[in-house]
């Protein structure tokens, strides 16, 4: 043990040594290979937010083509150019290309990378008092590789034949045809992958060994549960999907037949053996379905948090939301075939993966239960993060009600692959994430900049994007249910879904507005950066974690004096006639723990 | 759950996951690398289970006999079936023994003995990737490589009647044996790097050789995955 108290010096004494180094600091060391975690976060972020804007701009695009079919594109040639034909119509290969850009670049870059790693790098350090994370080298490369990722992924939206046209999914046999493009998806997201890999495994031991005195794991915030258990489950999905991807790219460039059996391509025979496109789809959903809870766990963090300082209570059943998630953690590996329902599977193997996909609601329902009874009567603070946490719960209901419909098989035989997973995933995964994205980002705004964003242009987005979200999703159930597939480029050759053309304007008109409001949100973010106002007092929102408890531009190193010691769970509030007491301040003589208060408090 | 709060407090000067010290008594360098390497283990159990689903599929009739695809030794010729590689798993794990004293000398700071056990391991992996890549040039020029299939003679060299194994066979030896070739080139690297900080005193001036002790779980590791790959190929 004497040498782990070294290495907590150790830490402490670099910390002071970069104090001292503050003013050498110049541009490079500041912004670009910084080690300091904060500044870290800010990049993940802004990259995070870049890859936002790129990958909503093409929503509105393919949005318009499924809208609006006849239309002439042509004053959308300065960006889009090669892909759209002479005549002003969009490519249906670029379709393609589209939303599978749309969906990588929002799942992995925005929702993995821009939540996870702004959020994980930034709180950890600071809510369970540490000067950095273990590793701040590993932490500045985790960055660059996600960096040298998003490159790659960007340099691909310019080669001649477009980039990766296979869905967020790349399912062989399809990805095996398809040209260079797919080649450089693959290559970006194996980086994508090590970046994960190597910024898990600095949250997971900076969470084990680095807590400040005091911090048992029962007193840490809801938040760095969440982080944990995220970073666990990418450590041990992410590594399945490299595997399968190593399989994909010999096939595509070795003449491998992995996943490829006797094709006939063009009219041509291709004599490929005897692989399975199925293998594939296994290792890919071993990483896909727990990449949605990668997605999910930081946002339901950040919300527990956000919900119970903006009530001014306690999170209800702190432990019941830790098991929770650690239930989620364990299930969420156990599911993965749900979304192969009419792959050709085993039937029988389908009935299991229908046992503990329906298991997987429960925690899930346990959460949501205890969100609402944390805001339950309590004092609640209207403030846009806690209208986005609101927002996060009600999406994340609709969403999880619709998971139950396609968790039994026999009713995602009519579902799969229809406008209805489409709605399913965007509400539950999609919108809700990026909820509880905007509430940690506007509650933890202050502490990353020193200012604070602007509220009334927050709550504009806030009620647009809520309605507009229910009104472009909503219809898509309907949509899903009478059959239409998704991933169609158009349905003028199906008689049955012409009744839908008007429900399609509709939608893509909703996608516009609901487009310019996250313009302007991002302005929003960026005038706040430079111009908000600016916040004055270290704690403003009267929470009691330790954060809070730095100055208002911590430097490197968070603490200017010693790490706080912790003596309280994180959430006392409402007790004993204090609105928040802060973890930092130790217990009264008599006491009592959170855990052993008689009788729940009346609140009148 | 109140009691248990209760017990937690009043031993918190001994309870380890109280804060302010590492619960399991291990720097965070040590943790990572376990973590990296249950991650990996991930990666290997992916593609092992892969190659358990291919076979399965191919059918156990039309796959090749290990006995007959692995019976050549070097300069012996043919017939001593799964002699080379018994001999290259034992020099594998000749080398992770090698290690384990490295690490033992390292805990006693004996810079020359960490040098000598080191080199050794070195020298062990090093033999062990000749020999793979003797084994995988002896197979490719009999003609199994990733697009034609494994061939052997049924009534063993010289018998003139020929077994035609599926493709799948080669493409998942070279996959696998490849991706643990890999790690070994990895491992010789990263060791002969630690190697040389070693000879310059660098982990002498830490007073402590932990890097030796991690590159050591790293070693292992390669080895144990070996023993799976071993006998997915070489025994079932
Ligand atoms: C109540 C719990 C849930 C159940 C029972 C459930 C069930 C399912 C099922 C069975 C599918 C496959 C449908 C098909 O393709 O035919 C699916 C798709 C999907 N779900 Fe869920 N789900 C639940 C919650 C969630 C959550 C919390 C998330 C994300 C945070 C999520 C994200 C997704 C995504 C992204 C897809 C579609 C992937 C694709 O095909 O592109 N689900 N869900
Ligand atoms: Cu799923």
């Amino acid at each position: 043990m004497s040498d782990v108290n070294t290495t907590m010096e150790h830490t402490h004494a670099e910390a002071h040594d970069h104090a001292h180094e503050a003013h050498h600091e110049n541009f490079f060391t500041k912004y670009l290979f910084t080690m300091d975690h904060k500044m870290i976060a800010k990049q993940f972020l802004i990259t995070g937010i870049f890859w936002a804007i790129i990958g909503a701009f093409f929503s509105v695009v393919f949005r318009l083509q499924l809208g609006f079919p006849d239309a002439d594109l042509s004053w959308l040639a300065p960006v889009m150019g090669r892909w759209l034909t002479p005549d002003g119509a969009l490519d249906p290969n670029f379709y393609n290309a589209l939303i599978t850009m749309h969906g990588t670049l929002l799942v992995f870059f925005v929702l993995t990378a821009g939540l996870s790693g702004t959020f994980a790098n930034f709180l950890i350090p600071l809510q369970i008092g540490a000067r950095d994370m273990a590793s701040p080298m590993m932490n500045m490369l985790s960055y660059w590789f996600f960096f040298l990722a998003s490159v790659i992924m960007f340099v691909s939206l310019f080669i001649p034949d477009g980039p990766a046209q296979g869905g967020w999914t790349a399912y062989p046999p399809l990805s095996y045809l398809l040209g260079h493009g797919m080649t450089l998806w693959l290559l970006s997201l194996t980086f994508f992958v090590a970046s994960t890999v190597l910024g898990g495994l600095n949250y997971i031991t900076t969470i084990l060994n680095m807590r400040t005195k005091g911090m048992s794991m029962f007193k840490m915030p809801l938040t760095i549960w969440a982080l944990f258990f995220t970073a666990v489950i990418g450590l041990l999905s992410f590594p399945v999907l490299v595997a399968g991807f190593i399989l994909l790219i010999f096939d595509r460039s070795l003449g491998t037949s992995f996943y490829l059996s006797d094709l006939v391509v063009n009219g041509q025979f291709l004599d490929k053996g005897t692989g399975s496109p199925i293998l594939y789809e296994h290792l890919f959903w071993f990483l896909g379905h727990p990449e949605v809870y990668i997605v999910i766990l930081p946002a339901m963090g950040i919300v527990s948090e956000v919900l119970s300082v903006n009530s001014k209570k306690p999170v209800f059943g702190y432990r019941a939301m830790v098991f929770s998630i650690l239930a989620i953690t364990i299930l969420s590996f156990l599911v993965w075939a749900h979304h192969m329902f009419v792959s050709g599977m085993n039937p029988f193997v389908g009935s299991i993966f229908v046992l503990f996909t329906l298991l997987i609601a429960v925690p899930s329902a346990i959460k949501v239960f205890n969100w609402i009874a944390t805001i339950w009567r309590g004092n609640i603070r209207l403030n846009p993060q806690t209208m986005y946490a609101i927002g996060f719960v009600s999406m994340f209901i609709s969403g999880g009600l619709t998971g139950i419909f396609l968790g039994n098989s026999t009713i995602d035989i009519q579902l799969h692959d229809t406008y209805f997973i489409v709605a399913h995933f965007h509400i539950v995964m999609g919108v809700a994430a990026f909820f509880g994205m905007f509430a940690g980002i506007h509650h933890w705004f202050p502490k990353m900049f020193g200012r604070y964003m602007n509220r009334s242009m927050a709550y504009m987005h806030f009620w647009v994007t809520l309605i507009g979200a229910y009104l472009i999703f909503w219809p898509m159930h309907y949509m899903g249910m009478a059959g239409v597939p998704r991933r169609y480029y158009t349905f003028d050759a199906f008689d049955a879904f012409s009744q839908f053309a008007g429900m399609n304007v509709f939608i893509t008109v909703v996608v516009m507005i609901v487009f310019a409001f996250q313009i302007l949100w991002v302005a929003n973010f960026f005038y706040s950066i430079f111009k908000g106002r600016k916040v004055k007092e270290s704690n403003p929102w009267g929470a009691t974690t330790l954060e809070w408890t730095t100055p208002v531009n911590p430097g490197h190193g968070n603490w200017p004096g010693e790490i706080p010691e912790v003596y309280r769970w994180p959430y006392d509030y409402n007790k004993n006639g204090h609105e928040f007491i802060p973890q930092t301040v130790p217990m009264e003589e008599g006491e009592l723990e959170h855990e052993e208060t008689p009788a729940p408090e009346k609140v009148s | 759950m109140t009691t248990a709060t209760n017990t937690v407090q009043a031993n918190s000067e001994s309870n380890v996951w109280e804060g302010g010290q590492a619960p399991f008594g291990v720097k965070y360098g040590k943790l990572m690398m376990w973590y990296f390497l249950l991650s990996d283990a991930f990666t290997f159990a992916a593609f092992l289970i892969s190659y358990g689903a291919i076979r399965y599929t191919v059918g156990q009739d039309i796959w090749p006999e290990p006995n007959k695809v692995f019976e050549a030794f070097p300069l012996l010729g043919h017939g001593y079936p799964l002699l080379f590689v018994s001999l290259m798993t034992f020099i594998l794990i000749l080398s992770s023994v090698f290690m384990v004293r490295a690490v033992q000398e390292g805990h006693q700071m004996n810079k020359k003995g960490v040098i000598l056990w080191l080199g050794f391991t070195i020298i062990g992996g090093i033999a062990f990737l000749s020999c793979q890549a003797w084994e995988w040039a002896h197979l490719i020029h009999n003609g199994m490589t990733m697009t034609s299939p494994i061939t052997y003679e049924i009534g063993g060299h010289g018998s003139g009647a020929v077994f035609v194994g599926p493709l799948a066979f080669g493409q998942l030896f070279f996959t696998i044996t490849g991706f643990h070739g890999f790690h070994v080139t990895t491992g010789v690297v990263i060791n002969i790097i630690v190697f040389l900080n070693v000879v310059f005193g660098t982990y002498e001036k830490k007073k402590n050789y932990d890097m030796v002790e991690k590159v050591g779980l790293y070693w292992h590791f390669v080895d144990l995955v070996w023993v799976f790959v071993f006998l997915g190929f070489y025994l079932l």
